[in-house]
């Protein structure tokens, strides 16, 4: 016969915010990407207007987590749990942000023409959500090997962001005139590999849920 | 052997062991109610022992006085030692283990006597008779048992007379009485109200500083809040009592090693 099985469902409730917010943090970094190659100005105004709905959705996690705390005094992995959503929540929302950085400059940048055709930062953005989306299963899963497998995938996305930097940088040297739009690009890159850096937090937190020891998993680069 | 101990207890465990149970087995005729508990028990830390109903948890820490002989059929198997000396010995004194070892009670057990007997009542027993003698006595206990301000001018007053939190005290005083080196409290907050608790908590942990503690209790929030170390005793099939797991209390309530004690202290099973 299961107790608690109040605080079992709010517990259940708060995971499954957690991976709603996920879901529309992956959207914004996908869709800032899209916008960018596309020049859609709606889509980028859109995203920075769903922004608010990430910090919202933030927030209320965070109330529920408080009140579960207070009410339920959960000990050992329940507490772990409710500790590593508030530090996800956290990290989800600042993703999110870069996300809405990418659509601001994606609109500032409004209809110039393309300074190269767009590989590189695309590649980072599917490998930024593809390590979120599942850094978020890990979570749900408490698999804490690959947590620390996905956190090691850094280094891709770290690589990817120098690549497009030593290719910009020499634009910017050859030619003038393309400074500013390779700087903007340079921006959205800086976006993508901080969001991956935030995605390798959340995984170190994933490994902490499940062994109850906080590991650094590979300092970042930058 | 002993370490400084720092503000926030954490290494209490490497505290001098001034209680040590190896491969205790206590049986009440034919029904063994623990088996094989080993464990250490640091000085002047306090240690909870927690576990669901009928596990053995009274009956674990009626080990160190000895209140078990007063139960018929009851038999200790394995050692049990304070400072490092077995106190089942034929050779030892229970009425002078009973003063080193002094116990609280769950129902606040004042005598039908004034508040000043009843903190005398011990010493007078053990020879003190000088009433000047008794004052200080008295005055030094009550102190201790953060009960003195409240009843300075009440002495003479029957201590039936005083709130349930105040008699839990004034039974903290009466043991402080006979200079005991360990305290053994029997959930000793259970028949109090919220703020009686906590007052006895606070009191709990300055008594920790110069006396060994431990503490039974059903309440594991309160167990996380006022211990160093915890033990978790659990029932197996036949009913014994057996150490599931031992250790610092922050370590147990955020990362227990083992399963059984993770399942309790979350709720999963009661």
């Amino acid at each position: 016969m299961e107790i608690r099985t109040a605080f079992h469902k709010k517990l259940r409730e708060i995971q499954d915010d957690v991976l709603a917010m996920g879901s529309m943090v992956e959207k914004a970094i996908s869709h800032s990407i899209e916008a960018l190659k596309k020049r859609d100005l709606d889509m980028a105004h859109q995203i920075i207007a769903d922004d608010l709905e990430i910090n919202k959705k933030r927030f209320d996690i965070e109330e529920k987590c408080i009140q579960l705390i207070a009410t339920q005094q959960p000990m050992a992995s329940d507490l772990r749990i409710i500790i590593c959503v508030l530090n996800m929540i956290s990290e989800l929302e600042r993703i999110g942000d870069y996300a809405e950085g990418t659509a601001k400059v994606v609109v500032i940048i409004g209809d110039e023409p393309p300074l190269k055709p767009l590989i590189d930062l695309p590649r980072m953005a599917e490998k930024t959500v593809d390590m979120l989306q599942r850094s978020l299963d890990a979570f749900l899963n408490r698999d804490a090997e690959a947590a620390r497998q996905i956190a090691g995938e850094d280094d891709e996305v770290d690589n990817l962001y120098d690549q497009v930097f030593r290719e910009l940088l020499t634009f910017m040297a050859e030619d003038p005139r393309t400074i500013t739009r390779a700087t903007r690009l340079i921006w959205i890159a800086h976006n993508l590999e901080r969001s991956a850096d935030r995605v390798t937090n959340i995984c170190e937190r994933v490994v902490f849920v499940v062994t109850g020891k906080m590991e650094e998993i590979g300092a970042s680069k930058y | 052997m002993s370490v400084n101990v720092l503000s926030n207890n954490k290494t209490t465990h490497l505290n001098k062991v001034k209680l040590k149970t190896e491969r205790v087995n206590l049986y009440y005729g034919t029904f063994q109610a623990l088996r094989n508990i080993t464990l250490d028990i640091p000085e002047h830390a306090i240690t909870a022992v927690i576990g669901p109903s009928g596990c053995g948890k009274s009956s674990f820490l009626r080990l160190f006085n000895r209140m078990n002989d007063l139960i018929t059929g009851a038999k200790v198997g394995g050692h049990v030692k304070i400072d490092g000396i077995s106190i089942y010995e034929n050779n030892i004194d229970v009425v002078e283990l009973r003063k080193r070892v002094g116990m609280v009670f769950q129902k606040p057990n004042p005598f039908p006597m004034s508040v000043f007997e009843n903190v005398a009542f011990g010493p007078r027993r053990h020879g003190r008779n000088n009433r000047s003698e008794l004052e200080d006595i008295v005055e030094r206990s009550l102190r201790q048992a953060a009960l003195w301000d409240e009843v300075e001018d009440k002495l003479e007053q029957s201590a039936l007379a005083l709130s349930g939190g105040q008699q839990q005290r004034l039974c903290i005083a009466r043991v402080l009485a006979v200079e005991p080196e360990v305290i053994l409290m029997d959930e000793p907050c259970s028949a109090l109200d919220p703020v009686a608790t906590l007052k006895i908590e606070d009191l709990m942990r300055s008594l920790a500083e110069d006396y060994t503690i431990v503490i039974v209790t059903h309440n594991m929030q309160q167990a996380a809040r006022v211990s160093d170390m915890t033990a978790f005793l659990m029932m197996e099939e036949d009913r014994a009592g057996v150490l599931a797991e031992y250790g610092p209390t922050s370590e147990l309530f955020t990362n227990p090693k083992d399963k059984r004690t993770e399942d309790y202290i979350t709720g999963r099973f009661g």
